[in-house]
């Protein structure tokens, strides 16, 4: 059976400790965390952690249901194979050497992201998007010589299905 | 109503029905035992805070209440974790109170401050860290309802010192609540439909119950399920006493140290209804090969229990109880001679398994330790609430003694902890004062809790320990024996104490048999004796546990005596 990717979203209480749990189920089963964003809801004693997971799709629905049985876990919503949105935003900081500004400034305008800090060597570019996007841009920076990068991980809603 | 945090425990164990709480004090819960020490609560005062937990287990099973203890914080919290750990697996309802540190010390590695929470988090249903004395009374009530409903399991309360003198109003909360927590009892209906068809259709359907069965109450469902449909029952060791052990449709129990015919019953059945089960390797042993011809239908409450370890035909998701009374309404409306005419040729088969390939084992002129198990069971005439250690001792009392109710086999199943059995008979002579309860063990998990003798002393609880003693760490030593060689690392116990003599030091009475001849009088003295008894059978010291299945074969491949 082959591993594919899986886009979660799970809601649960604004408690503390309940991001330890949901990374110790993960842990101590042996399940993958490719990535984990959590923040607080429109209701205030929500969060909403979105997490992108890799396994055959039996491990999924063990994860999915290991999931539900957590005391603080309101709602698992699995968004892979469904119509659904997904963003995450990145900072690259890259070499800005002067023969190399002008095409970190056209690669950015491309993307349409933000140069966001400036130095005499570097620019800090902010870009948003879903992993495709982000993976292109990185792939474009890369020979010019990448210093650092922050991604914040995959948040997804689901799509209104009346439009 | 101005009520300290001791007194709104006090008053909410009260309120669910806690009379009875394990215990052992400290620091951190000093003003807790203070309480309790005027409150209308027995308190067990252990000798080990992993004999608290122990005990409330047995407590627990015996008395099918949630089973209390009480511990301090640091050392007192971390000796419950095997404990709980070995709750959690059996699905036992537990509530672990353990005190903490004052709150504005939390988390600067004050005196006897462990991270309890953390620890247990993956070994407990659920667990809390109170942090305001307004949140405890609802605390407690929460932990009580979600230690005892749905699949049941251990749940620890944290309440750091200060909440225990500070005072609040006291208001009880009538209800539970929880958004996130709703187990689902009922099944569905359409589901059953296809259950009903599939047991007319059967040639060679098997029942296969676990702890499931015992934690729901459904031994008679089942047993009116079993007599119903003339389907023969197999059980795993969490499983034993959901379904008479003298039953002619009983094929004892499945897996590892499983009866012949019960583990070629499973490989050959075309049907298998699991109830209850979670099927793990002891039972399975190699999955790809396990029930392999059959359909399997898994009743179960725990939607994670379903096709875990083993794909399944047709899931049932609800409490066993409630899903055997739907079924059994069922086929009451179905043609239930018809059903089982069916049977006959596969009963026939089971029988031939069971005539060719008993469970058996050969006298010699030492005790065997299957002996003492069989003559126990026939001088208490199969009514004690039998506990047990870990290791051959387990398997011989599963193998031996005939359960015919729930609730009298009380086991550390799914951890396999050393030291559970004397402390969780203690719990369940609490729960049963009149019954007999009886501790089998080996010599070398005896002494791994064997300071809670004080405890039944102490309370005059009459408890009956029979070892069966091989001088060895015997079922490691099998397995040395087997595959390593007979290469008897670190399993050879020389230096054990003298029992009888020990049994004195504690207060109790110590029993020894030496010969065959002295067993049924050594038994039947202990049994007589109206206090604790250690019995100590000096037992062949190389005997074996068969039919074993090698761990990771398909349980076909039984070595035999
Ligand atoms: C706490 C703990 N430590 C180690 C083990 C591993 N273990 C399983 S069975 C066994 C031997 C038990 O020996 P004894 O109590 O003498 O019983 P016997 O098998 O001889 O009946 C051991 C060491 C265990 N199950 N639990």
């Amino acid at each position: 059976m082959t591993e594919e990717k899986y886009t979660i979203s799970i809601l649960v209480d604004n408690q503390p400790g309940v991001l330890s749990r949901i990374a110790g189920l993960f842990s101590g089963r042996g399940y993958n965390i490719e990535s984990l964003c959590v923040a607080e809801t429109s209701e205030a004693q929500l969060s909403r952690v979105t997490m992108v997971t890799k396994g055959t799709r039996p491990v999924i629905e063990q994860i999915k249901k290991q999931l539900n049985k957590l005391i603080n876990v309101v709602k698992v919503i699995d968004l892979t194979g469904t119509r659904y949105v997904q963003r995450e935003l990145a900072l690259i900081k890259v070499n800005a050497k002067p023969e190399f500004r002008a095409e970190i400034l056209r690669i950015v305008d491309i993307f349409r992201c933000k140069v966001v800090d400036v130095g005499p060597e570097h620019y800090t570019v902010e870009v948003t998007g879903d992993e495709e996007k982000l993976n292109a841009i990185l792939g474009l920076l890369k020979p010019l010589g990448i210093k650092e990068v922050a991604r914040t991980g995959n948040i997804a809603l689901s799509r209104e299905n009346n439009h | 109503m101005e009520l300290t945090g001791a007194q709104i425990l006090m008053k909410v164990l009260k309120e669910e029905n806690a009379d009875t709480i394990f215990g052992y004090p400290g620091g951190a819960v000093l003003d807790i035992f203070d309480e309790l020490a005027r409150a209308d609560i027995n308190l067990v005062f252990v000798r080990h805070e992993q004999g608290a937990v122990h005990a409330a287990d047995g407590y627990a099973r015996a008395s099918g209440k949630v089973g209390v203890c009480l511990v301090t914080s640091g050392p007192g919290a971390t000796n419950t974790v095997t404990g709980i750990a070995s709750a959690y697996m059996d699905s036992i309802p537990l509530v672990v109170i353990t005190g903490q540190v004052p709150t504005h010390l939390i988390g600067n590695d004050a005196f006897q401050e462990v991270d309890i929470v953390g620890i247990t988090r993956p070994c407990t249903k659920h667990n809390y860290l109170v942090k305001d004395v307004k949140d405890l009374g609802d605390v407690i009530k929460e932990a009580f309802y979600i230690a005892r409903s749905g699949r049941p399991g251990p749940v620890l309360i944290d309440i750091p010192k200060d909440l225990a003198i500070a005072k609040v109003p006291y208001k009880v909360k009538k209800k539970v609540g929880l958004k996130s927590y709703k187990p689902t009892y009922e099944p569905n209906k359409k589901q059953l439909k296809k259950v009903v068809e599939l047991i007319k259709k059967a040639r060679k359907p098997v029942i296969f119950t676990g702890g499931g069965v015992i934690i729901s109450g459904a031994a008679k469902n089942l047993t009116e399920f079993a007599h119903q449909t003339r389907i023969p029952v197999t059980g795993s060791l969490m499983g034993l006493g959901g379904f008479p052990g003298t039953d002619p449709l009983w094929l004892g129990m499945l897996g590892m140290h499983g009866t012949y015919r019960a583990n070629m019953a499973v490989s050959e059945c075309d049907l298998m209804i699991a109830v209850g089960v979670r099927f793990d390797d002891r039972v399975t042993g190699k999955t790809d090969e396990f029930a392999a011809n059959a359909t399997i239908i898994q009743i179960d409450i725990d939607p994670t229990s379903i096709h875990k370890n083993i794909p399944v035909s047709v899931p049932v998701v609800g409490d066993c109880n409630i899903t055997l009374g739907y079924l059994n309404d069922l086929i009451k409306k179905e043609n239930s001679e018809d059903i089982k005419k069916k049977r006959e040729k596969w009963l026939g088969q089971i029988e031939e398994w069971k005539e060719t390939t008993p469970l058996v084992y050969k006298q010699k002129d030492n005790i065997k330790p299957q002996y003492v198990i069989e003559k126990l069971f026939e001088i208490t005439k199969g009514k004690a609430i039998i506990t047990t250690e870990v290791g051959q001792n387990q398997m011989w009392a599963a193998q031996y003694y005939h359960f015919d109710k729930p609730g009298h086999f009380i086991t550390s199943g799914g951890l396999g902890c050393m030291g559970f059995g004397l402390p969780a008979a203690i719990g369940a002579q609490k729960a049963c004062p009149d019954a007999i309860v009886v501790d089998i063990a080996g010599d070398g998990s005896i002494q791994m809790n064997i300071q809670e003798m004080a405890t039944a002393v102490q309370y005059g609880l009459p408890v009956k320990v029979v070892i069966l003693n091989n001088r060895f760490l015997g079922m490691v030593r099998q397995w040395q024996e087997l595959f390593y060689d007979k290469l008897y690392s670190s399993t050879h116990l020389d230096h054990n104490p003298d029992f009888v003599k020990l049994a004195e030091a504690y207060g109790a009475l110590g029993l020894r048999a030496t010969k065959p001849e002295e067993v049924e009088k050594i038994l039947a003295q202990g049994m007589a004796h109206n206090g604790p008894v250690i019995m100590d059978f000096v037992v062949e010291n190389e005997e074996n546990v068969y039919p074993m299945v090698p761990a990771g074969a398909p349980i076909t491949q039984m070595l035999l005596v």
